[in-house]
């Protein structure tokens, strides 16, 4: 949008170091993600020990990340496209911060997952998993780039994926009225397939602050979670 | 609504020193219940348009305004029009506190005094009382108010010097860079003081800060090169102006 910097350098410099720091958590907590689901699949506990202690340098980026945003609204007092890509990226590491605890509470279930025995809704988390994990690197780059159309595209991409965790969710009800044995493991799936919905809502909550920094207008249908449209996961 | 009855109105106002076109073609209605901001860099015309409004630039000697600016529906510009009348019903306050050397009584009644306003003295300490206090001032100086204005700290000059234009029940005030002198406490009491007077006048205020014009205004105007660029409620100027030079300048990143 804009291409001039600023007359005082050290701000551009300041915002440089803060969409770093974005993309930084950003890349994190996407990795996050595709990790612990390969993990899942291949009940690899080590890997998901890993997966669980990485969270806590996204919880150190996302207070630095607070910091310098306090710190530039202090003694910048940024103004118009300036202010809002602040404001967002403030919202954004606290939404990246809540991902990765979703990610790392999926690498947690997988040692809760002793049986190695074929589950058939397995087979349609990963995927989701890909998707999931893909929706919150694009809306990164959407935010660098103050792409709205890009994160626009990524708050399309939700309904996909609430409409994996309702094929998800039958599958698992259905697997588990055939066998009772296995309903501790499914609902620790369900949970997995839960918070990859979740990740998914969060991505399109990121999509609409980029959108929000980059033109100044708010998407129709702020405040709505991707919930509504998921009718397996509301409670009758 | 200001849109429908502006308190006053400037169309296709252009503004010349000799040759030079200093504002260029502006039109702007300025509402009676707003306090309007006028933001711009140095030499974009702001001021020379703000004092266009009182007719100010007549007493520039080679300064020639063209169009046409309304008060409540008045040519200003009329040649029937009384200056001095109009200056009264359009007060002025300027960045540097200019209060009379005389004393602080005398720098608010001299204007009801030239005017006519008051009957005999007890109505003159009326008027004098009650535009001190409206200027936020009577507290700190109703117990010296034989001693010299200019003795006042820069803050108060510049309070006395709105109780001034106040003194004469004026129904627009303009105010040019009014606090631009000044430290932030005192900035901070001027600012509350527009605050308290919007509403019972309609205030232009000319301003190089931004935060103030963010602070004090519900209109904001752009000038930039002697043009209005932009001009709308001052939340949407400061968040999300549309064009690109506004913000440029209101980010720091003009020049």
């Amino acid at each position: 949008m804009q291409t001039t910097g600023h007359t005082v350098k050290a701000f551009d410099e300041e915002l440089d170091q803060l969409r770093s720091l974005i993309v930084e958590m950003g890349g994190l907590a996407q990795g996050a993600i595709s990790e612990a689901m390969r993990c899942l699949v291949e009940r690899d506990l080590e890997g998901a020990r890993r997966v669980v202690e990485a969270d806590r340098r996204l919880d150190s980026l996302e207070a630095e990340a607070d910091r310098r945003v306090i710190q530039l609204i202090a003694l910048r007092a940024p103004l118009a496209d300036d202010l809002r890509e602040i404001i967002a990226a403030l919202k954004i590491a606290g939404i990246i911060e809540r991902i990765g605890d979703y990610a790392k509470n999926i690498a947690k279930r997988v040692k809760m997952l002793e049986s190695k025995g074929e589950i058939e809704p397995l087979s349609l988390l990963p995927e989701m998993g890909r998707i999931t994990a893909e929706m919150v690197g694009e809306v990164l780059e959407a935010f660098v780039e103050r792409d709205s159309a890009k994160a626009r595209r990524v708050c399309e991409r939700d309904a996909l994926v609430d409409d994996f965790y309702d094929s998800i969710f039958r599958a698992l009800l259905t697997f588990m009225i055939e066998n009772p044995r296995n309903i501790t493991q499914s609902a620790h799936l369900l949970f997995v397939a839960k918070h990859l919905e979740r990740i998914g809502d969060h991505a399109t909550n990121i999509g609409e602050m980029v959108h929000y920094a980059a033109t100044g207008e708010w998407l129709p249908e702020r405040g709505h979670d991707g919930d509504k449209r998921s009718a397996a996961a509301t409670p009758a | 609504m200001s849109k429908t009855n502006p308190k006053m109105t400037a169309r296709n106002v252009s503004v010349f020193y000799g040759d030079k076109k200093a504002v260029d073609d502006v039109s702007i209605d300025v509402g009676r219940e707003h306090v309007t901001a006028f933001i711009g860099p140095s030499g974009c015309g702001k001021s020379t348009f703000l004092r266009a409004f009182n007719r100010m630039n007549d007493t520039i000697a080679n300064a020639r305004v063209e169009g046409r600016i309304e008060l409540d529906g008045e040519d200003v510009y009329a040649s029937k029009m009384d200056v001095v009348q109009l200056r009264a019903r359009v007060g002025m306050v300027f960045q540097k506190p200019n209060p009379f050397p005389k004393s602080i009584y005398e720098n608010v009644a001299y204007g009801p005094r030239i005017h006519g306003l008051a009957a005999g003295k007890a109505e003159m300490d009326e008027i004098v009382e009650r535009s001190l206090k409206r200027a936020g001032l009577w507290e700190e100086v109703k117990d010296r108010l034989a001693e010299s204005g200019t003795a006042l700290s820069g803050g108060q000059q510049q309070r006395l010097c709105i109780a001034r234009a106040i003194a004469v029940d004026p129904e627009v005030i303009l105010m040019d860079e009014p606090a631009s002198a000044l430290d932030p406490i005192a900035t901070a009491k001027i600012e509350e003081l527009i605050h308290e007077l919007r509403g019972r006048y309609a205030i232009v205020i000319v301003t190089h800060n931004m935060q103030q014009a963010a602070r004090v205004s519900q209109r904001t105007a752009f000038f930039h090169l002697g043009s209005l660029v932009e001009y709308g409620d001052t939340t949407e100027i400061f968040t999300n102006p549309k064009a690109t030079r506004t913000k440029d300048y209101i980010t720091g990143r003009y020049g």
